[in-house]
């Protein structure tokens, strides 16, 4: 089940820890993979880890040019593109009152556009293959808002209504497009809340746990593969139940 | 007939996978050529990218059969 030999997948954000861990099961399950993120050394280390059949492909998403960019050197460099994961995306938190017009639209511009564009990109090879998987990391916050992330939640609730729109568009051409939206996750990010923090957090959580990146991998893995074809426009919430949709 | 037509109709013929016959002057992409709304977009875009020409979407939309495409792309050539 799940296989996907033959294929090539795109990973932005291949230098966090939920991007990296999508590179190395999309790559296990058989797929060639171009990892991408602003950081090359990174990608370079993820690479040389995966061996044969990884591409390193740094790209600085705030430039509007270069999403275009990164889909033709995938294309060039692995000779197709079947599957996007559009995993890129940074969090610049504030309350609204004190939240900057660039600050939003920082965000809006990475998380929301970057894969708009990626997604545009991507959709020319595969609609002439007539297949194709477009799969959006959004997050919990998408649905729940959270206080101190306008921006951010508002770019991921957009991930879902364009996920959902493309999704109708290209549904005839054989392209699914689908979202899948993490709840806590633990990172680096996560390690620097106190056990005060956690405790709370974890009343939250009724699977009592937080999430890893392989559970969020493995939400990508089935969306990417054949098994996954009738299944589009939809949001896959990954949350330990902590929302439930 | 024109290099400019000739070449519109093979990228017809490959794009829709119809029947050179088919593809007369006035032939209607989606009403005799079967294509839907996204192969009219793929045509144009592998108009634009043969041709080298831009084709907005205002003229876009008026370009409904192969002579429309033909007549527009030989038009913008001339300019």
């Amino acid at each position: 089940m799940f296989a996907l030999d033959g294929k090539v997948a795109l990973v932005t954000g291949a230098t966090g820890g939920i991007g990296a861990e999508i590179a190395r099961v999309l790559h296990r399950q058989g797929a060639r993979v171009a990892l991408s993120g602003t950081r090359r050394e990174v990608l370079e280390a993820l690479a040389g880890e995966l061996g044969d059949g990884a591409l390193v492909a740094p790209a600085n998403l705030s430039d509007p040019a270069a999403p275009q960019a990164l889909v033709d050197q995938v294309e060039a460099g692995l000779g197709r593109l079947d599957i996007l994961v559009n995993n890129a995306g940074f969090t610049r938190d504030g309350l609204a009152m004190r939240m900057s017009d660039k600050d939003f639209s920082d965000v809006i511009e990475v998380d929301l556009a970057a894969p708009f564009r990626l997604a545009r990109a991507a959709m020319r090879g595969m609609m002439k293959r007539r297949a194709g998987r477009i799969i959006s990391i959004a997050s919990i916050v998408g649905t729940t808002g959270n206080p101190g992330q306008a921006n951010y939640a508002a770019a991921k609730a957009g991930l879902v209504g364009m996920s959902k729109s493309l999704a109708q568009e290209l549904a005839s051409r054989g392209i699914t497009v689908n979202v899948v939206a993490p709840g806590f996750i633990e990172t680096p990010m996560t390690d620097a809340l106190n056990e005060a923090q956690k405790a709370r957090l974890m009343e939250r959580i009724p699977l009592g746990r937080m999430g890893s990146p392989a559970d969020i991998a493995a939400a990508v893995a089935y969306l990417s593969s054949e098994e996954a074809g009738w299944v589009t426009g939809a949001t896959l919430h990954v949350n330990g139940g902590m929302a439930m949709t | 007939m024109s290099d400019t037509a000739e070449k519109v109709k093979k990228i017809v013929v490959e794009h829709l996978g119809v029947e050179e016959a088919k593809v007369t002057s006035e032939a209607s992409f989606i009403d005799d050529l079967g294509a839907d709304s996204l192969d009219t977009v793929e045509l144009v875009m592998a108009f634009e990218e043969a041709f080298g020409v831009e084709i907005p979407d205002d003229a876009a939309e008026k370009i409904t059969t192969v002579k429309d495409a033909i007549d527009y792309i030989e038009a913008q050539k001339a300019a």
